[in-house]
């Protein structure tokens, strides 16, 4: 009996551990499997879409399809990056993790926008 | 087809293909497959639309077009009433002023050329770094600029509604708008979008006049396309020889310190450094001296400049190229297929002016 209580009060450190353990597991497993990527293309000076809508922890792939090259960037205090410049066939990805909305356009041709609304 | 040949063979042909140097074979260039005749649909898209974006706002009357022009050629605007819109921007000196850089307020000298207005109508962005989006934008800014025509246009405003002629005239133009910043601004921007070069000889031989382009100029306008040889139109572009977009291009003004660095000062990102707007080329040869720095003179020095891939190469546009595979006959032929973009010259009656 008192073998049996030792071992149960012993358990309970480390049971609260292995929950927590697992919990994190459980969330780290859901948000990868929630995250989603999405993918926008760069042909003809344009985004392939005016307009995208995705979820927090989702990522966008930036793909140039243009014979030449195209920079992608965004100023937005949701999302601030510049992914510099890349050639035809070549693609960056940027992970949207703050809620907003962020404008992207192309440095090179400012005539190439593109709002991502991250809810 | 041609997208599914990898880029070796299609290099090869390319080659193969322009050595042929024959008037209708294909090529392809941008990702565009051309072919090389009088007319043919694939070069269609070198014509500029009969009408450039207009405003809803803004849309083009008589009335407009006539008040714009006078406001344009009226020097009475400027601070010291000796500077008009046209003493930079002079239909004699093909819309531009024929200086390396600009003259502003008191003679100052301004550190960058006078672009040419011809077919401004037809940019989606103004000024050398961009920092303007339309015409109604644009009009004002030089106007009220300390270091250009220097105009007060709290006392410029109440100056044009005191006179008898202005009066009559924006009245006709924009009723019940008034004389304000915006419609003296919608009148000069109406105006603008007259001044248009769309009847090159090149414009002529898209549409089908097959005697319009000499064989080199032809020669020219394939080596201006291709990506392997000028790749000129990776940044001068259909229709308006412009991809409204910005890029450093290597001149020498780029070492100079502290140097201008032009795009970087709207959107501050390295690549912007050192980056101007790509001007058409339309009417080039009526435009020299060339560049936003004015630093070279002849159509020769400029595509000797891209040959070498430019002087100053710590910040090139990734869409220029380091060198340029051209011999002489090959420079000589780019040259000549510029000179047929010169529209037919236009006479232009200058307007009485309201006393």
């Amino acid at each position: 009996m008192m073998i049996r209580e030792q071992l149960k009060n012993k358990s309970k450190p480390f049971s609260i551990l292995s929950l927590v353990l697992m919990w994190s597991l459980i969330l780290n497993y859901q948000s990868t499997v929630w995250a989603a990527e999405f993918e926008v293309g760069q042909k003809n000076k344009a985004f392939s879409v005016p307009v995208l809508k995705i979820k927090q922890g989702d990522t966008v792939k930036f793909t140039n399809n243009d014979p030449f090259f195209h920079n992608v960037f965004s100023l937005s205090d949701a999302k601030f990056f510049d992914l510099g410049s890349f050639p035809q066939g070549e693609f960056r990805q940027v992970t949207f993790d703050k809620k907003g909305t962020v404008e992207v356009e192309c440095a090179i041709h400012p005539t190439m926008k593109l709002k991502i609304i991250v809810e | 087809m041609w997208k599914e040949l990898n880029g070796r063979v299609k290099y090869l042909l390319k080659t193969i293909l322009l050595l042929i140097g024959g008037t209708s074979v294909g090529y392809s260039a941008a990702d565009h497959d051309y072919v090389f005749e009088a007319g043919h649909s694939s070069l269609q898209e070198w014509l500029l639309p009969d009408l450039p974006p207009i405003p809803d706002d803004n849309r083009p009357t008589a009335s407009r077009i006539e008040l714009g022009k006078k406001l344009f050629f009226d020097p009475r605007l400027s601070g010291h009433g000796n500077m008009s819109c046209a003493t930079c921007h002079s239909p004699m000196l093909g819309w531009s002023d024929g200086l390396a850089t600009a003259r502003g307020f008191k003679s100052q000298i301004l550190p960058r050329a006078t672009p040419t207005i011809v077919n401004v109508a037809y940019n989606s962005i103004q000024m050398w770094d961009g920092r303007k989006r339309s015409l109604e934008d644009q009009a004002i800014g030089p106007m009220e600029a300390v270091a250009e025509m220097h105009a007060n246009l709290a006392e410029l405003i109440p100056w044009l509604g005191n006179n008898e002629g202005y009066k009559s005239l924006f009245k006709s133009a924009y009723p019940n708008e008034g004389i304000n910043r915006s419609t003296l601004a919608k009148a000069i921007a109406s105006f603008e979008r007259t001044i248009i070069s769309n009847d090159s000889p090149f414009d002529q031989w898209v549409k089908g006049n097959s005697t319009a382009l000499s064989k080199q100029q032809i020669l020219g306008f394939k080596l201006f396309v291709s990506e392997d040889k000028g790749n000129c139109a990776v940044c001068h572009s259909a229709p308006n020889f412009t991809d409204n977009g910005f890029h450093n291009i290597g001149l020498k003004s780029f070492g100079n310190e502290p140097p201008d660095l032009g795009r970087f000062s709207q959107k501050p990102l390295a690549i912007m450094k050192g980056a101007f707007k790509t001007p058409t080329l339309r009417d080039i040869t009526l435009t020299a001296p060339y560049f936003h720095d004015g630093s070279i003179t002849t159509l020769t020095d400029v595509v000797d400049h891209y040959v070498r891939g430019g002087d100053i190469k710590t910040n090139l546009s990734p869409n220029m190229k380091t060198s340029l595979d051209l011999n002489s006959e090959e420079v000589a032929a780019i040259i000549a297929f510029l000179q047929a973009l010169e529209g037919t010259p236009k006479p232009i009656t200058l307007p009485m002016l309201p006393l």
